[in-house]
């Protein structure tokens, strides 16, 4: 069989960052191809390069064999390449034919738009490909489902063979997500190429024929979906074979900081995130939540540290030593004695405008150790700065004067990280990857300062998507699968299992999926 | 480029182009430009008197300027200066009106002061409330209240207060007037140069302090810079939002007292003649900085001052024109060099 797109030796960097690294993949015509990893993987960035959007810094793109450099979009359309984004491009005020024809009208600027000779086309796919919808209906008034069958008329109208599709079930109905892959599976009966980006695992083995996984930026196998399981999966996905090991001295856990009773989150449009998710934290020990993306880690973090979108219910209590911790405001819970590294530490832990000096304070900027009338004590903040920037090994010389966005990921994660540990009569942590996006030199750093902080006495609640890390720092592991914890590792299953590695990382990922 | 020569660059390019222009406008009407900016600069710093015009002009530019500017800080357009000055201009004669003669100065000028800050915050913060519980943008929102305060105060006016036959209120007693600088020391001759012009400056390094060495603006600019992180650190953003909108509309009532308290001595209807809407482009120019706009101010006073004083040699409609094309370029350069920071 052909090749419809072939990739060779692909890089792509923003600055420093490599997103993908030495990226080589062929995608067989006629054939489903998915792409699963975690956030932050590479996923995107590929199919953008893919797509047009973004140019790869070094390497070559081959498309029904010949090679291709695009500079925009509008380039790979022309080669036969559609796209259709997590977020629909439609406007909800044209009709769908409308919606299907724009940037396509074929006709003249100032002609009239061939409008029902445009409506006949697209009835013709829509029979075609079994993608039932009313020509004339206002998009705005179609279900998500539908909407997405505009999108891949979209496609069909400009006759793409290879069509991307990015997390394209993340917001369909589970009946829906049937009939999209039906209709996926005649695309591809009728000879198109699917590239199908997910981090869902189940469906890739529905749908897919063969399966590459990605993992920091880089390509670790690619499989056909039918010889392989949801645990080899997910343990491709998130293992990590690089990691240095930091020692991880037997912990000692203390009384208990936090209790987690029955916590339940369900979202605005009824959709329940968390269920009766229960578990307890003492001081001194590392509690590591291993799963899949989106099973719930995010709302337990935004149930824990106060900032719950509205309209989202939320049942069950949190307890930090007996004080509830739900329906309180991030300062009173700073104010309590817990520390947040979050997900996504450039939208929330910095202010990347800011100098070093200035982020050190971020969040503890009402500590009274800082003030001096009616602003800081910038001899205190330098003086605590330098200190910061000796004790983590930052690479920074003017904290007071860089400002953090000149500094690398790992670095700006040095930052947050010294920051909130050194918060003082800090008895919880909440702790999420705290290594994404970090280079391999400021992980071993980091992990120790983890470590560090847990032998002091501090009570660290870990979420990561790097399996291999989880096993490395935690004293106990809970398995979180949809919203609950499913199983969990005592601090003797833990401790005995952590170097035996390979076997260990199948146990876990037999329960996150 | 680096940030630091864009920041100077700009604003010097901006006013550059703007004569530029406006010797083309000049020349083209039949006049010569450079006879024109030299009467222009003779009429403004070349006497006693015209400086003094220019240091009020360049006073309640520096409030209202500095009424954009700090909402700017959390990134909110504050377009309803105009109205925030004009309620305050408002208050500040009705207190000056209605207060006893026997009321000492100190104590009446405080009082009129007070009134016309607590009208414009109050204007300002209306704009906030809607922004931060219903959502209302606050473009649109102070627009509005720019076109309801002008009403108010034209229906107050005309149907109660004016004086009959007049179109100012009744003057206001000679407690409340701010002194002139003319009055106490002869500078500035009989301009209407007062004692106001110190207290924009104290306002302005005031805010300076405030928006960049106080630990509330280190919380306000987190808001502005990255409204999600402000959240995880525990800043409420609507609060912030309400103070400084509440504290630009309070400035700008300050811009009334200089107009009504230390010059004017009555409300009078068109008495603040757009200015609020030059305070935007004076903002602009100066970055939203408060120290900046000191010298920016000064820039406009300059112009605002100086077109009037050429009157007898270019129709005023042509300078209403250059006018008006110096702060459309200022804030073409301006957006341009923000795009040119941000690259």
């Amino acid at each position: 069989m052909a090749v419809a797109v072939r990739l060779s030796a692909l890089s792509k960097k923003f600055g420093s960052f490599s997103a993908n690294r030495n990226i080589s993949l062929s995608v067989e015509e006629g054939t489903i191809h998915a792409l699963v990893g975690e956030n932050g993987a590479g996923k995107s960035t590929l199919t953008k390069i893919i797509y047009g959007m973004h140019r790869p810094t070094s390497g070559e793109m081959f498309i029904d064999g010949n090679a291709v450099k695009f500079a925009s979009p509008r380039d790979a359309i022309h080669s036969g390449i559609g796209m259709v984004h997590q977020h629909f491009m439609l406007i909800p005020e044209l009709t769908v034919t409308e919606n299907v024809i724009l940037g396509n009208e074929q006709c003249g600027l100032f002609q009239r738009i061939p409008l029902n000779k445009s409506k006949a086309l697209i009835l013709n796919d829509a029979e075609a490909f079994g993608l039932a919808l009313d020509p004339d209906a206002l998009v705005g008034s179609l279900s998500i489902g539908e909407q997405q069958r505009v999108e891949i008329l979209k496609l069909l109208f400009r006759r793409a063979a290879i069509m991307i599709f990015d997390e394209p079930t993340a917001v369909l109905t589970p009946l829906e997500t049937e009939r999209f892959f039906a209709t996926l599976r005649s695309l591809r009966d009728r000879g198109k190429t699917i590239i199908l980006i997910t981090h869902k695992l189940d469906e890739v083995l529905a749908v897919a024929d063969m399966v590459s996984v990605m993992r920091r930026g880089e390509i670790v196998g690619t499989i056909p979906a039918a010889s392989t399981t949801k645990g080899e999966l997910a343990q491709m996905m998130v293992g990590r074979s690089l990691l240095l090991r930091v020692t991880n001295p037997p912990a000692s856990p203390g009384e208990t900081i936090l209790s987690i009773n029955k916590l339940g989150f369900r979202t605005k449009k009824g959709v329940e995130r968390v269920h009766d998710l229960s578990l307890m934290i003492r001081a001194g020990e590392i509690y590591g939540i291993a799963g899949v993306e989106g099973n719930g880690q995010s709302e337990l973090l935004q149930m824990l540290w106060g900032l719950v979108p509205e309209g989202a219910i939320i049942c069950g209590e949190a307890l930090l030593k007996g004080r509830s911790l739900i329906g309180r405001s991030p300062a009173e819970i700073t104010g309590m004695g817990v520390s947040h590294i979050p997900e996504d530490r450039l939208r929330h832990a910095v202010i990347s405008n800011y100098t070093v000096s200035e982020n050190f304070l971020f969040g503890r900027h009402r500590e009274r150790f800082f003030h001096q009338g009616i602003g800081f004590n910038t001899h205190a903040l330098n003086r605590y700065a330098k200190e910061m920037v000796s004790d983590y090994a930052l690479s920074c010389s003017s904290p007071d004067r860089q400002s953090l966005r000149a500094l690398s990921g790992g670095n700006q994660q040095k930052v947050v990280l010294a920051r909130e540990l050194s918060r003082p009569a800090v008895s919880l942590l909440l702790l999420a990857q705290p290594t994404r996006g970090v280079d391999i030199g400021a992980i071993e750093t980091i992990h120790t300062k983890i470590i560090e902080a847990r032998n002091s006495g501090m009570a660290i609640l870990l979420l990561s998507s790097e399996l291999e890390e989880i096993i490395a720092l935690s004293t106990r592991i809970g398995c979180i699968y949809k919203g609950s914890i499913r199983h969990e590792f005592t601090r003797e299953e833990v401790e005995l299992k952590r170097d035996s590695g390979h076997e260990f990382q199948q146990e876990i990922g037999l329960h996150i999926t | 480029m680096n940030r630091k020569s864009t920041r100077l660059l700009i604003p010097i390019l901006s006013i550059l182009s703007a004569l530029v222009v406006s010797s083309l406008i000049i020349f083209m009407a039949g006049r010569d430009p450079l006879m024109i900016f030299l009467k222009m600069f003779h009429a403004t710093f070349g006497s006693a008197y015209g400086t003094g015009q220019v240091l009020f002009r360049m006073t309640t530019l520096i409030f209202v300027a500095l009424a954009v500017a700090l909402p700017f800080q959390v990134r909110l357009f504050n377009i309803g200066a105009e109205g925030q000055l004009l309620l305050g201009a408002f208050a500040a004669a009705m207190t000056g009106a209605m207060l006893p003669s026997w009321v000492p100065a100190p104590a009446s000028i405080t009082l009129c002061i007070i009134s016309a800050m607590a009208a414009g915050a109050g204007w300002a913060l209306l704009a906030a409330v809607l922004k931060v519980r219903f959502g209302v943008n606050e473009v649109i929102g102070t627009i509005m209240l720019n076109f309801i305060a002008q009403g108010i105060t034209g229906y107050l006016l005309t149907w109660h207060f004016a004086v009959p036959s007049t179109v100012h209120t009744a003057p206001i007693t000679d407690a409340a007037a701010i002194p002139s600088f003319g009055a106490l020391t002869g500078w500035f001759a009989s301009s209407p140069a007062n004692l106001s012009t110190i207290l924009a400056i104290g306002v302005a390094l005031l805010f300076q302090m405030l928006i960049f060495s106080s630990r509330f603006g280190y919380e306000m600019r987190a808001v502005g810079l990255q409204p999600d992180a402000a959240r995880y650190g525990g800043i409420n953003a609507g609060m912030h939002t309400l103070i400084a909108m509440g504290l630009g509309g309070a400035a700008a009532g300050l811009g009334a007292a200089n107009i009504v308290l230390g010059y004017r001595h009555s409300f009078e209807a068109g008495m603040t003649g757009g200015v609020g809407f030059t305070g935007i482009a004076v903002a602009l120019l100066a970055g939203a900085h408060p120290l900046w706009i000191l010298l920016s101010a000064l820039f406009f006073g300059v112009l605002e001052y100086g077109g009037l004083t050429v009157n007898a040699y270019i129709p005023k409609d042509i300078f209403m024109i250059i006018e008006a094309l110096t702060i459309l370029l200022v804030i073409t350069f301006s957006a341009l060099g923000r795009r040119l920071q941000q690259k």
